[in-house]
């Protein structure tokens, strides 16, 4: 029997369930081999149970913490989609300030004031930090990155598909970039995340002439104690370092830690 | 139907094929409305906090992040906002560069808009899945002219999501001459492909509600305004530069919605593409303006519902702009340019048209380059208020002649017509009716 997929989104920018809509060419011959039961984005069908959930969006709000737990429950495999899901992403970085000077500084006093004492409002409004989904609920499998890259996602769906694990191996980006043969963005002058990030998506930002920001998150076992005195050397101050650490890895350990 | 009998509590809590939670609520009692409500449940997550302390590089490749489908119009409005704060000059060769990757995005966003999200509704189906049996020319056609805007917007940009070419005072990375003159290529062939969207907006039986409403858009001396512009108003038939639009959005909070509302003239106002083709008509191409005759769009337009036709028009003029527009490209062809600038402090707004109305982005930079104040005023955030209005305008028009479910259904295409780009907003929308 086809399995019962569904595609479910917290705070994000939705740019990942685009990226898998976005593999154009393959999307027609994957659904005829899955049964697609949710996609709110696309969809206006709905389903009681999963065989394979996606979900995309960190986690802020205490009803946002009921939603995913009750989605776990109902789902037998669940895949964090993006780095949203995964790590947190860029909005982590809000976790260094209070929730309510957030939404001071962007709803206004007013509405702030309001927000913390009409109990109406608390839990559509009430943030608290933002998190990623296996801070709350088991992840089996992730797709990293911001955005997602459709490479992995098929990777993923084809070895569901057989009844196999999916594979990614714990390489930093270092490596693709190696694969690429790009000149290393240390010796360009300039400095990257490249070294403590998790690669799979082929360096697309160093070969287009950029650098690695870490938006797929730390590598398990990097070295970020070698790292930092790298980039001290390449005269980053310490404030900087923090900042580059906390651009998209806010919501982890290694950017809370630096 | 007894009108006394139509007591209704329409309650949609998560209205589907929208970008974003949003929440529709209608009740009514004994067939006399009591309650139209359009509430935004998206969680928030305060980009306009949270950019303090970035470079000023940082910023638009950070922000593009408040949405997946604007990605490009955020990005670019943002770059244009801080290469006013920091007095940076731009070469043209940077400008068209720019302005084709605002008319790819327009392309990628309304064919996916118009095909996937709006087209289900007028054929009697709930999304574009069953098409895809029933009419798989109709799909596969969406899914070619989805990858050739999507393979456009890559080639300007790096990718299509998040691109990382674009950056303060020109591209990082330039594409090949090559590459550029196959991509014209390609689009030449793909405009059947356009002109078969054209006949399938033609059999798509439009609501006929009208609303006279403000129109609001960017206007440009000598193009029709997507990239570049000044603020214009249908009310005062005027224009206010960019660096005045806190006058033009004059954000307000409402209970009921993590999106703040705006309003200018009158209690609320339209942005989109039928604002921007009500507007600039007369700047359409050819080709784009004998589509709007074709499709019975006649300007000035006040049904809401028509801005799906609207958004078709825009890819006409888009699909031929791109092509005389790459054609330029080809003919003076490209080259490196330097793209270091100074640090300094200073304040500046920029704006650009994405598919979904008039964006506006502020930011201020301290001395040590560091961003210390931001804002982003988005379309959806400014059209929920002239949704409502619409809602509580046609609701009391449409219960004597309507089911409950065909009224839950016309409420969920109007708001879809407007392609709300909720994640953008707040970023959630949510569509309740209560009886």
């Amino acid at each position: 029997m086809k399995p019962k997929v569904a595609f479910f989104d917290f705070a994000s920018c939705e740019g990942c369930q685009l990226a898998i809509l976005n593999c154009e060419e393959i999307l027609l011959d994957i659904l005829n081999l899955i049964n697609l039961v949710e996609f709110r984005e696309a969809l206006s069908e709905t389903s009681p149970r999963y065989d394979i959930a996606f979900v995309e969006g960190s986690i802020h709000r205490d009803k946002d913490i009921e939603r995913i737990q009750n989605l776990r429950s109902r789902t037998n495999f669940l895949v964090a989609l993006g780095a949203c899901a995964c790590n947190g992403n860029v909005q982590a970085r809000s976790n260094f300030v209070a929730p309510a000077v957030n939404y001071g500084v962007v709803y206004g006093e007013k509405a702030r004031n309001r927000v913390q004492v009409d109990p109406d409002y608390w839990s559509l409004w009430a943030h608290t930090r933002v998190r990623p989904l296996d801070s709350i609920v088991k992840v089996d499998a992730y797709l990293r990155g911001c955005p997602a890259v459709p490479e992995e996602f098929l990777h993923l769906v084809k070895s569901l598909l057989q009844g196999t694990a999916p594979y990614f191996p714990q390489i930093p980006v270092c490596a693709d970039c190696k694969k690429n043969e790009n000149e290393c963005v240390f010796e360009q002058g300039r400095t990257c995340m490249g070294p403590v990030t998790w690669g799979g998506c082929n360096s697309i930002c160093v070969n287009k002439g950029y650098v690695c920001d870490g938006c797929r998150g730390s590598l398990p076992h990097a070295n970020v104690d070698a790292h930092i005195s790298l980039m001290r050397e390449y005269k980053i101050d310490d404030k900087d370092i923090r900042s580059r650490y906390r651009l998209f890895l806010g919501a982890e350990p290694i950017g809370r830690g630096v | 139907m007894d009108l006394k009998a139509k007591t209704y509590t329409i309650d949609v809590k998560h209205v589907t094929r929208v970008e974003g939670h949003g929440r529709i609520i209608v009740n009514t009692k004994e067939g006399v409305v009591q309650e139209v409500k359009l509430a935004i449940t998206e969680a928030n997550r305060f980009f306009e906090n949270f950019v303090k302390g970035m470079q000023p590089a940082e910023v638009p490749w950070i922000v593009s992040r408040i949405c997946g489908i604007c990605c490009v119009g955020h990005q670019l409005t943002a770059t244009k906002a801080v290469e006013a704060a920091l007095g940076i000059q731009v070469s043209p060769q940077t400008i068209l560069l720019r302005k084709l990757l605002t008319e790819s995005q327009f392309l990628q966003s309304h064919v996916l808009h118009v095909y996937f999200l709006a087209v289900p509704d007028y054929l009697g189906v709930k999304s574009v899945l069953p098409l895809a049996k029933s009419h798989p020319d109709v799909v596969k056609r969406a899914l070619r002219l989805k990858k050739l805007a999507n393979d456009y917007t890559a080639m300007f940009g790096g990718r299509t999501l998040h691109p990382m070419s674009n950056t303060l005072k020109g591209f990082r990375k330039l594409p090949h001459l090559d590459d550029v003159a196959a991509l014209r290529k390609r689009l030449l062939e793909a405009i059947p492909d356009v002109e078969e969207t054209v006949r399938v907006a033609q059999t798509l039986k439009i609501p006929p509600y009208e609303r006279e409403t403000e129109y609001v858009s960017l206007k440009h001396p000598d193009e029709y305004a997507l990239y570049d512009g000044e603020v214009y108003s249908s009310d005062t038939r005027s224009k206010v530069p960019v660096s005045r639009y806190r006058e033009v959005t004059n954000e307000f909070t409402v209970a009921h919605s993590t999106t703040k509302w705006s309003k200018w003239h009158r209690c609320s106002y339209f942005a989109g593409a039928l604002a921007r083709v009500n507007n600039n008509f007369d700047q359409l191409l050819p080709q784009a303006q004998q589509t709007a005759k074709d499709l019975g769009l006649k300007v000035p337009c006040y049904n809401p519902y028509m801005n799906n036709v609207a958004q078709v028009v825009e890819v006409v003029h888009c699909a031929y702009n791109s092509v005389r527009m790459l054609d330029e490209l080809l003919g003076s062809g490209l080259k490196e340019e330097d793209i270091s600038y100074e640090v300094k402090a200073g304040r500046g707004a920029g704006s650009c048209e994405v598919p979904r109305g008039i964006l506006f982005h502020e930011y201020e930079f301290d001395g040590d380059g560091r961003c210390s104040a931001a804002n982003a005023i988005i379309p959806t955030s400014q059209n929920v208020n002239n949704i409502e209005q619409d809602m509580k305008a046609f609701v009391p028009k449409m219960l004597p002649q309507m089911s409950k479910e065909e009224l839950t259904l016309h409420m969920e295409m109007l708001l879809r017509a407007y392609d709300p780009c909720i994640s953008c907003s707040v970023h959630m929308l949510d569509v309740e009716f209560v009886d």
